[in-house]
Formats: structure tokens, sequence, C-alpha cells
């Protein structure tokens, strides 16, 4: 009787796992929902510890709240600041549906943006219809390529794509050095390191200047939005998705089922570092018109927290990138009205990331909030 | 759970105590935007700020600040202090120098201060604040090639830009001065200055990269390092802090970094000091009295805008004769008689 109720047991929680897109509601939403809400708590008591005073934390939460969604200005940067977040943690979260944990989307990122930089003030007759398109598949298809030598080295030598990543960031750092002190790249008349500016009709054109000029959102949202939509698709929808997917969650599987694994890694990769490429690209083309040695600032890196907090779902993504978007865009606010560090919002960040990854700490913290699972996620429930 | 109602409670009332204190807004408010080393970094962007609160004590103003965490939050960060609520906003930095240009020019009615970036031609509402600080470094570097026993300097840079390499000139030109005067042969690694090329760790921020560049020099004989790359400087104190004030010293920039920095303070043999406290809190108190205008200021060795910092611990350790010497030549380069730039 016994050997039944497990053999059921085990059932279950296989279909659960095979099917957790949909069933599993309170893993995808519930758990970030509360991390979120747990990690501003500790931030208050971090700020508290500190010691800043009451009213000034809770002039700081204001300012979060108000700098983040309190005015036109303030969506307008939190959806400026999520662009790039959100494009680089599609490609991530993709890269983690096929079993790939890449590093490297900063330097993906850094390439595509520069590639895209080089192509838009080399060809700036072309018009706008043709250029700005063109220096955005630059900076893709550059940040393809980059990433693909990780997929490469994988596929062929077995190196763990965790190091390649890692050490083709550190490359990227230098060869973005070395570009920007080229003569061809290099702004005329500057000794430092920066590249010469992205041609208006390269640039995605900002959409609210009408309004006011200060307002920074770009035409890079519609790239965004178009790339959840294809991501989406690409994973849930097309046969190559469904092969990412297989080879992510059991690559035995997958080689058994005719999948060719060294080809799915690369494919896999080259999407990743495409979507980190077009972040880098929609960067300097929407906000910043040049590369610099810092443009990237840690983006590549933010997104795999997005990532991580988005459950590698397109839409869990789009949320995630929004919210730290509003994060930053909040946290720039609560330093100029309240005078609290703008590292707090980073100490925040860093909480979200501990609580996503350590559910059962979130389910021990608010046992209200989640059904009765019993077995299903405390491992061995007997 | 008790904690978390307390806390709401607590946020709720502190949320009132907020929204009560707004009606009673001081009359004129000075706004800062730092670059990237941070506004904690004891010299650069922390001089900066000081003529901000020295101007907060001396005039009753209110200040804000915002720290920049990466070169893309130069626009947005001068951004979110537009719309009437600072009087003057001082950006710190070569680097905010094309940010601050588009800011004054999208909004004219705004002043603007921006440190170490000189508009040619000039905007009619920003005032910018240079340094000759080549003069306070000839003299730093003349100090340091009479203390060097190895016969050679190290330098390095944060960024290839002329407010950072001013010191460089500066410091290799007083070493060949020295070597000019005594007949010797001190050598200066790290930037050669007729082919504007050197050492630079192109960041501001960088403890690590200090150290490693510290190091570097020093494996190649420097004993007396001069960082011009903000708190990336205290990476290389750091180094010398180990290995011994025999075998490493440290030249500060900016502020008095004996001051600034009291962990390491016996490291440092001097600072190559830029008044930036001074020449902002001019410029508030400027804007207060109406009489702001677009332009530059120039800190130089003779209005003290530069200057090298005191000796501190290593009085006693640099020769009566030097420190004669020393003083002959801020006279010298006051009066002309001595020409930093050759």
């Amino acid at each position: 009787m016994s050997e039944k109720t497990d053999i059921n047991a085990e059932m279950n929680r296989l279909l659960a796992r095979a099917t957790r897109d949909r069933s599993d509601i309170e893993d995808l939403v519930v758990v970030p929902v509360f991390a979120v809400i747990v990690a501003l708590i500790l931030g208050a008591a971090t700020m508290l510890a500190t010691g800043v005073d009451l009213a000034t934390i809770g002039k700081s939460f204001v300012a979060l709240f108000v700098g983040s969604v309190g005015s036109l200005n303030a969506i307008s940067e939190t959806l400026t600041a999520a662009i790039p977040l959100v494009l680089a943690g599609l490609g991530l979260a993709l890269g983690f549906r096929a079993g790939l944990f890449n590093i490297g989307a900063e330097g993906q990122l850094l390439l595509g943006g520069v590639a895209a930089v080089v192509f838009g003030f080399s060809f700036p007759d072309l018009p706008f219809v043709v250029l700005m398109p063109l220096c955005l598949l630059a900076g893709a298809l550059t940040g393809a390529f980059y990433a693909s030598i990780a997929g490469a080295l994988k596929a062929a030598t077995g190196a763990h794509e965790v190091i390649s990543t890692i050490m083709l960031n550190l490359i990227s750092y230098r060869l973005l050095d070395y570009l920007l002190r080229s003569p061809w790249i290099q702004k005329e008349g500057r000794s430092d390191p920066i590249s010469k500016s992205v041609p208006d009709n390269a640039q995605l054109p900002r959409l609210l200047d009408w309004i006011e000029p200060n307002l920074r959102l770009h035409a890079g949202i519609f790239v965004m939005l178009i790339a959840v939509f294809v991501v989406y698709w690409i994973l849930f929808r097309s046969k190559i998705g469904f092969a990412f997917r297989a080879s992510g969650e059991n690559p035995d599987a997958a080689r058994y089922a005719g999948m060719h694994s060294g080809l799915i890694i690369v494919a896999a990769m080259a999407s990743a570092g495409a979507l980190a490429g077009l972040a880098g690209a929609a960067q300097v083309l929407g906000v910043l018109d040049r590369a610099s040695p810092g443009f990237s600032a840690g983006i590549g890196f933010d997104a795999i927290a997005v990532a991580l907090l988005g459950r590698s779902h397109p839409l869990g993504v789009l949320f995630a990138g929004v919210l730290f978007g509003g994060l930053e865009a909040g946290g720039r606010q609560m330093q100029v009205d309240a005078g609290v560090s703008i590292d707090i919002i980073g100490i925040i960040q860093a909480l979200i990331i501990v609580f996503i990854a350590a559910p059962l700490l979130v389910r021990a913290i608010f046992p209200w909030g989640f059904r009765r699972t019993g077995d299903n996620h405390g491992g061995k429930g007997k | 759970m008790n904690f978390l109602n307390n806390f709401t409670k607590k946020t709720a009332i502190a949320a009132a105590l907020f929204l009560g204190s707004v009606s009673v807004a001081s009359a004129f408010t000075a706004c800062q935007v730092t670059d990237t080393g941070g506004i904690d970094d004891n010299g650069f962007n922390q001089t900066a700020w000081k003529g901000v609160t020295d101007a907060q004590e001396k005039f009753g103003i209110d200040s804000r600040f915002l720290e920049s965490q990466a070169e893309t939050d130069y626009e947005a960060n001068i951004n979110s202090l537009l719309g009437g609520q600072c009087d003057v906003i001082v950006t710190v930095g070569f680097l905010l120098g094309d940010a601050t240009k588009n800011a004054a020019e999208t909004n004219p009615d705004q002043k603007f201060s921006i440190v170490d970036y000189a508009y040619d031609p000039t905007i009619p509402n920003v005032l910018g604040q240079v340094y000759a600080t080549d003069q306070a470094a000839f003299m730093a570097g003349y100090l340091s090639a009479g203390m060097s026993k190895t016969g050679i300097l190290g330098t390095f840079g944060g960024i290839n830009i002329p407010p950072v390499t001013i010191f460089m000139d500066g410091f290799v030109s007083g070493a060949n001065y020295y070597n000019a005067q005594k007949g010797a042969s001190v050598k200066v690694l790290g930037w050669d200055k007729a082919s504007r090329e050197g050492l630079f760790t192109n960041n501001f921020d960088s403890l690590d990269d200090g150290r490693a560049f510290a190091q570097n020099l020093y494996d190649e004989g420097a004993d007396i390092v001069l960082p011009v790359a903000g708190p990336v400087g205290l990476g290389s104190a750091a180094l010398a802090d180990e290995l011994g004030t025999d075998a490493l010293k440290i030249i500060g920039v900016d502020a008095d970094l004996f001051l600034t920095d009291p962990a390491k303070k016996h490291v440092y043999l001097t600072s190559i000091v830029k008044r930036m406290d001074s020449t902002v809190t001019a410029v508030i108190q400027a804007a207060m009295e109406g009489t702001f205008e677009g332009g530059l200021i120039v800190g130089t060795l003779e209005n003290n805008g530069v200057g090298i910092a005191p000796l501190h611990d290593f009085e006693d350790a640099v020769p009566a004769e030097l420190k004669a010497e020393l003083e002959a030549i801020r006279a010298g380069i006051i009066d002309g008689s001595i020409n930093v730039g050759g």
C-alpha cells in the first residue's frame, strides 16, 4: 500500500514539475512579491541600523515611490532604466531555460553597444528608417557572436559557460578600452577613451520630449516590448524553443530524443547574446549617444537578478525589469529628498535576490500566504 | 509580525512628519551632482561637497546632492535636480561636461557651475571652475625628486582627461626642474609629457586598481607615487601602509589626505590640494548675492586655489634646505620667473 502512495506522490511531483509554468502560481508570483516586501522592510531596518532616523526613513520611502511612479518624469525614468534591463534579462532568461548560466551579458552588452555606435557614425548618410534598425542589428549580431564564443567552447570542449563568460567579460572591458582609443572610433580632440557621437538619424527617437525636453523615454521601449513577445513565442511556441527548454530540463533526454545538444547550446548562447547586444545598442542609441568605458553601468549583472526575479519567464522578466528600473529611478529621488545613500537600493536589490533564491525562507516568514502544500516543496514529506 | 505592524505605524508617523515639514523650506538651495567616486571619496568629490557644506554653515542654505554611480547617471541626475528646486546646480568633474552643457542650454534660467570644465565659448548660465593644478604639482614633483632614494618616481591617472593629466604634467616638470637645478637624473614613470601617453586605470573608483598600479610602479623602482584618480589612490595608500613609508610614499591629490584619510595618514608625503571647496562656496555666494555670471574662475597658487599641503609627519624628514627651495619655487611660479610648463 505504502509503496503505491509513494509512487503516486512521486508521479504528482513529476507532473507538478512538468507543468510548472501554468500551475504553480505561488512560486512564480507569490514568492517574488513577498521577496520584494521583505527586502523593502529589511532595507528600512538597514537604514535604521546605520543611524538614519525614522522621519528620514519615512521620507525616503515616500521619495522611492514618488521617484518611480509619482510623476510623468518618474515613469519615464523608470521605463528608460527598464529597457536595457529587460532586454538583457530576456537573453539571460532564455539561457537559463536552456540550462545555461550566462554571466556574460555585461560583455555582450558592451560590444553590442560599441558596434551600434561604430555602425552609426560610419554610415551617417543613410536615412533614419534604414540606419537605426541596422545599428540595432549590428549590436545584436555582435552580441550574438561574442556570446556564441562561450557557447562554442562549451559545445566543443565542455568548458563551463560560467567560467568562460566571466573571462569574456574581462576581455571585453580591455577590448573596449582599446577600441575607444583607436583613432577611427575615438572622438576628435579628446585623449580619453570615448567614442564619436551617434548621428541623429541613427538615434532611437525620444518619445515624450515634446511635452518636456527632459523626458528621456525613447523608442527602445517598443524594441523591448517586441522582444518580450518574440522571446515568449520562441520559448513556448517554436520548435527551437522546445529544444532549448528540453535540453535545459534534462540534457540526456533531449539528446536521446534526437536533439543536437551542441547546436542548441551555441544557438541558445547566440540568442542570449543578441538580446544583450540589443540592450547595449538601445542604451547608446537611445540614452547615451556614445560609448565610454563605463557605459554598461553593470546592467549586464543587474539583468541576471532581473531574469531570476522574473523566473525566466518573458512576462516575469518584463515586470522584474520595470521594478528594478523603478528602484533605480526612485533611488535617485530618495537621495535627493532624504539624503539617503543610493547604496541602500543596491542592498534592497540584493536582498530581493536572496529571498528569491530561498523560497523556503519566504514561506517560513509568510506561512499564511501559501496553500499548505506539504511534501510538494519540502523535499521528502514523510 | 509585531515588527511589521510597528514598522508601518512608524512609517505612517514619519510620512506625516515629512509632509508637515515640507512647507518650511529655506530660501536658497544649492545642489550638487558628484562624479562616480562618490561623495565620501576623501578627495575630489568630497572636497567639492565641502564647499557646499561650508556655505551651509556660513549662509544657512539648504543643500542636496546626488551621487553618480556610473556615467549613464549624469544626465538623469542633473534632470532630477531641475524644476526649480535648486538655485544653483554644481556638477563635479570634467566627464559631466557634455551633460551639463545640454542641461544648461535647455534650461537657460537655471544657474549651473561645473568643476574642472571650461566651455569655449562660455555659456551665459554656467560658471566653470578650473585650477592651475600644475603649479602645485610642480612643487610636489620637486619635493618628491628631492626625497626619492631610488631616483625613480611614479604616477598614474584615472582617465586621460585634462584635469587629471595637468597634475602629471606639473609633477614631471617639477622633477625635471630638480634635475636641471641639481644635475640629478630623477625619472618619472607613468606619464610621457610629449606623447601624452601614460598609465591610466580608466576608472575613478577601483581601489584594487590603485593597489595594482602602485605595486607595478614600486616593482619598477619607484619609491614615491602620485595617483591622480580620486579614491583609486586610497588603494595605493593601503599598499604603502603595508610596505612601510621607507619603501613607498604617496602624494595625495585634491584634498589634504593626511586630514581626510586619517587611517593611512602616515603614508602621505604631502598632498596637491585643489581648493574646490573655496571656489564652490564662492560660486554659491555669488548666486545668493545676485552677482552670478557665466564664465570661468581659475584657482592658482597666487589666489590659494591650489597649493601643497603641510608635510605633517614628514616635517622633520624633509631637509630645511629643500623646504627653503620649495618656498623660492612657490614665489618664482607666482611672479612668473619659473615656467611650470617647461
